[in-house]
């Protein structure tokens, strides 16, 4: 089975391709200049295996949440390409990828993965590893005070347990988030990167949850913000 | 040669389909589509361009859809894909540019940036009569207001612009003074009909000393104060506010300045580059107050004015559509490497 994952969501550009059991990918942190990256990352990987995106069995996007014009890169470029090559596609969370990486790397099997959502808030994302090697949310992504985060993750922790901590978020807000029981200090892992979501993606796609090009949206999570209504509306 | 257009530089999804009619079809545009997103802002009293964005990414996709299966055709009849790269706002635009640049890298076509401006300086050429080059052309819209002389395709000379508001941003925020929902402005030529000429006056900002710039913020602001006074006056006679013939009454004035002032700068244009075509463009020209009195100044220079249709007067696909196969059939094929530009001014366009 060939897949293509692509995510721009984040700080992090990345796309991974994988071919005849083989995986090829690239990662390059590149705040602002995605629009720039993505086609030319995709364009040199599907060069290098030698196929074209029609002989592409799905696509993979990076869903959110995230810098919401980053997100939306990643999804118009799913889009176009989903369309143009009549390709069925799977949205990840990037909570989820971030999550993924921690198990695949570190073989942690229960994963806070946060991201700096600005304005004194954090995305959250909550994952535990499947019986098939799948983090799974355990509750749904989220954004929060950190404060918030971190009455609830006190409350929930028992005294010696370890919770894993990956994303910008715990570094963004220290303060708040430090006195924790979780891998205190810098987590090792902070973007999601697309390999990971390769992996989720094509779970998702085993499992029937692929849809058409039009369907590829973002998951925004933070669904209002600094817009406000006019009075009575 | 046929190509698709699409535009989402703000509140509005456009998305068509031009020939050139070189092959088995007539020239013109195959089919169109226009998403509104009047409804969704109209709540906020002006452009969320966060929920702008969100509508983009949903509505793009499904209208393309639409629009080839309207025109019977395939991506394969397709020679090319155009998508406006600018100006406007950023988040919008890069919705427009991801998709489009996909789906051309997709279907292996070439893929065109347009340039918003040049889509609406050029929408007259949509129609059946069509103006020669050279002319000056009128774009007046909520977003740009400047009066451009056109050589040729990408042969502009920016002639003046507007120093702060644009008209049709003037047009908005006096109607929002009025009571009217965003965007205000055509509610406000409605009401305007109802108007006593006379009533009251408001200034011809900046008709009164040489050039060919423009100012409405001034304009809006004495509109305000009038309205002001107005209800000053009514609620010391013990009404609630302004009645319904005043209302009308400010907006026929206000109506009247604008149109009075892009007219009179129009002319000078024209006088200065000796020239007799004038062409008009973007949404505020479709204002009907405005149409009659550009007809009867360049009547009177013996010259014609020239415009779209109603629908492609405001942000469409069809002119994206149309400027993109000039740039196509010129050669352009953009990198895969794609961008906005929110900020791009016309006169840096290659000529053709």
């Amino acid at each position: 089975m060939n897949f293509l994952a692509i995510d721009a969501s984040t700080e992090a550009c990345s796309v991974a391709l994988t071919f005849n059991n083989q995986t090829i990918s690239e990662f390059e942190l590149a705040p602002q200049s995605h629009s720039l990256l993505l086609l030319p990352m995709i364009d040199r990987l599907l060069k290098q295996a030698n196929i074209k995106l029609t002989q592409l069995d799905g696509l993979i996007f990076g869903q959110g949440p995230g810098s919401f014009t980053g997100v939306r890169i990643g999804v118009g470029v799913a889009q176009g390409l989903a369309f143009a090559a009549d390709l069925k596609v799977v949205g990840v969370s990037t909570l989820q990828a971030m999550a993924q990486q921690a198990y695949s790397r570190h073989q942690q099997v229960e994963v806070i993965a946060t991201i700096d959502a600005r304005m004194s808030e954090v995305y959250a994302g909550y994952y535990q590893l499947n019986e098939q090697g799948i983090m799974e949310a355990a509750l749904q992504d989220t954004v929060l005070a950190p404060e918030k985060l971190a009455k609830y993750l006190s409350e929930y922790l028992t005294e010696n347990q370890q919770v894993y901590g990956v994303g910008t978020g715990w570094d963004a807000y220290k303060g708040e988030l430090e006195p924790l029981k979780i891998n205190a200090g810098t987590p090792e892992i902070l973007f999601p990167n697309a390999e990971d979501l390769l992996e989720i993606g094509q779970y998702y796609f085993a499992k029937g949850k692929a849809v058409s090009a039009e369907n590829a949206q973002p998951v925004y999570v933070r669904d209002t913000v600094s817009w406000k209504k006019l009075p009575g509306r | 040669m046929r190509i698709l257009g699409i535009e989402t530089s703000c509140d509005e999804t456009g998305i068509a389909i031009y020939d050139d009619g070189e092959g088995d079809l007539p020239k013109g545009i195959v089919a169109h589509r226009l998403y509104s997103q009047i409804a969704v802002h109209a709540d906020y009293g002006g452009v969320v361009p966060e929920l702008a964005s969100r509508d983009h990414v949903r509505k793009t996709i499904p209208l393309i859809k639409e629009v080839l299966k309207e025109a019977n055709l395939t991506p394969a009849d397709l020679d090319g894909v155009a998508y406006t790269a600018g100006p406007g706002l950023v988040g919008a635009l890069l919705v427009g540019c991801s998709i489009g640049r996909s789906l051309a890298y997709g279907w292996g076509l070439p893929a065109v940036p347009v340039h918003h401006m040049e889509g609406h300086l050029l929408a007259p050429m949509l129609e059946e009569n069509v103006p020669e080059f050279p002319f000056v052309a009128l774009l007046v819209s909520g977003g740009h207001t400047m009066l451009v002389r056109v050589d040729g395709i990408g042969r502009y000379e920016l002639l003046g612009e507007s120093v702060d508001d644009a008209a049709g941003e003037a047009f908005d925020k006096t109607a929002k003074l009025l009571g009217l929902d965003y965007p205000g402005g055509p509610a406000l030529s409605k009401m305007a009909e109802q108007g006593t000429k006379g009533r009251f006056k408001l200034p011809r900002p900046m008709t009164d000393r040489p050039g060919l710039n423009f100012s409405f913020s001034g304009l809006k602001t004495a509109a305000g104060t009038v309205i002001r006074k107005e209800i000053a006056l009514q609620k010391a006679q013990g009404n609630e506010g302004m009645d319904e013939q005043t209302h009308a009454d400010v907006a026929y004035a206000f109506q009247e300045a604008v149109v009075d002032t892009l007219a009179i700068k129009c002319r000078r244009a024209l006088q200065q580059c000796q020239l007799k075509r004038l062409v008009i463009a973007g949404g505020v020209s479709a204002n009907t107050s405005l149409r009659e009195k550009l007809a009867e100044i360049t009547k009177k220079l013996g010259g014609e004015v020239f415009y779209p249709r109603p629908e492609f007067c405001t942000d469409n696909g069809a002119m994206i559509a149309y400027a993109g196969l000039q740039r196509l059939k010129a050669g352009t094929d953009a990198d895969l490497s794609f961008k906005a530009t929110p900020r791009w001014p016309l006169d840096t366009l290659s000529a053709v």
